[in-house]
């Protein structure tokens, strides 16, 4: 399977997607007017790894912004972690923010409270 | 408008403290630009972090509403209409000020929505968030329903909002968000 990159751009996150290490990136700031159009890519992969041999991934979200446009897309790829590890593949997320952010703190909290995959939050000095 | 009308405008904004205004039609890379700007000038103002941040997030929903909310019919791609934005000081924090022509018909839903939205508490403003997150739906306009809970939410202060009439189909509404430090 091929690895998903997108670069970011001002109002979209860059994904770094690296099939073979099974390690998945999310990092940047995603505020775009159509968050659907940006997330679709990421979804239709994350689908093709579902089926595929891959049997452990960790997703890192490293997101300074993210709009409400964007939220629930975000949700949508949790939605998808939690469809592959449904099959009987090991899944975790990784949320990280900065120390002095509550308001991103919060906002990982919400989603750890409502995807039935590990989410793990992770305090960084600096993103 | 002759230059004295210019001035008073000019002298209007200065009194309010106004960092940056704008008035005409918002394009996407529009709006990014007046990110861009106001990040600057938030750095440039050795602002906090958290104030930085809340200016930023309540700026972006306020100004995708518009964006996605200017047009007053749908049908008719020329019909774009202006909207207005401002970025002023205040004593303890920043005013993010919006304003656009909306359907007379959407006035008593928005008033109703906007009133509803502040009678909620902190607890009740984040159940409401999560339920319309959760909700699997979109509006018509692409949006999922959080931008005004998510600028209660930041803001952490009662949303203030009008509407003047502005010709027999519209009024004009407008919407100030309050960021405190």
């Amino acid at each position: 399977m091929k690895n998903l990159i997108i670069k970011g751009e001002a109002k979209t996150p860059t994904v770094e997607f690296d099939y073979n290490k099974g390690e998945l990136v999310i990092s940047g700031r995603s505020i775009p007017e159509n968050s659907i159009e940006f997330y679709k890519p990421i979804i239709e992969w994350l689908e093709l790894l579902k089926v595929s041999d891959k049997d452990k991934v960790v997703l890192d979200i490293k997101l300074e912004y993210f709009n409400t446009s964007s939220s629930k897309c975000i949700l949508d790829v949790f939605k998808k972690l939690e469809e592959i590890k449904a099959v009987g593949k090991e899944a975790t997320i990784r949320w990280y923010f900065e120390g002095d952010d509550e308001d991103m703190e919060e906002a990982g909290q919400d989603f750890s409270a409502i995807i039935k995959v590990p989410l793990e939050l992770i305090t960084v000095d600096e993103l | 408008m002759d230059k004295s009308h210019l001035f008073e405008v000019y002298e209007d904004l200065d009194r309010r403290n106004v960092v940056l205004s704008f008035k005409g039609d918002l394009t996407s890379n529009l709006l990014t630009s007046i990110l861009h700007v106001i990040e600057k000038k938030l750095d440039r103002y050795d602002e906090s972090t958290p104030v930085k941040r809340k200016v930023f997030n309540v700026l972006v929903e306020c100004l995708q509403n518009l964006y996605l909310h200017s047009n007053v019919d749908d049908q008719d791609a020329n019909s774009k209409l202006s909207v207005i934005v401002m970025v002023a000081k205040s004593d303890n924090g920043y005013n993010i000020l919006t304003g656009n022509v909306v359907p007379k018909e959407n006035v008593k839903l928005l008033s109703e929505r906007l009133t509803d939205i502040n009678k909620l508490n902190k607890e009740e403003l984040k159940n409401l968030y999560l339920e319309t997150l959760t909700d699997g739906k979109r509006t018509s306009k692409g949006g999922g329903g959080l931008g005004f809970l998510e600028i209660a939410r930041k803001s952490k202060q009662k949303l203030e909002f009008g509407f003047v009439p502005y010709n027999d189909k519209t009024s004009f509404f407008s919407l100030n968000v309050k960021i405190t430090q």
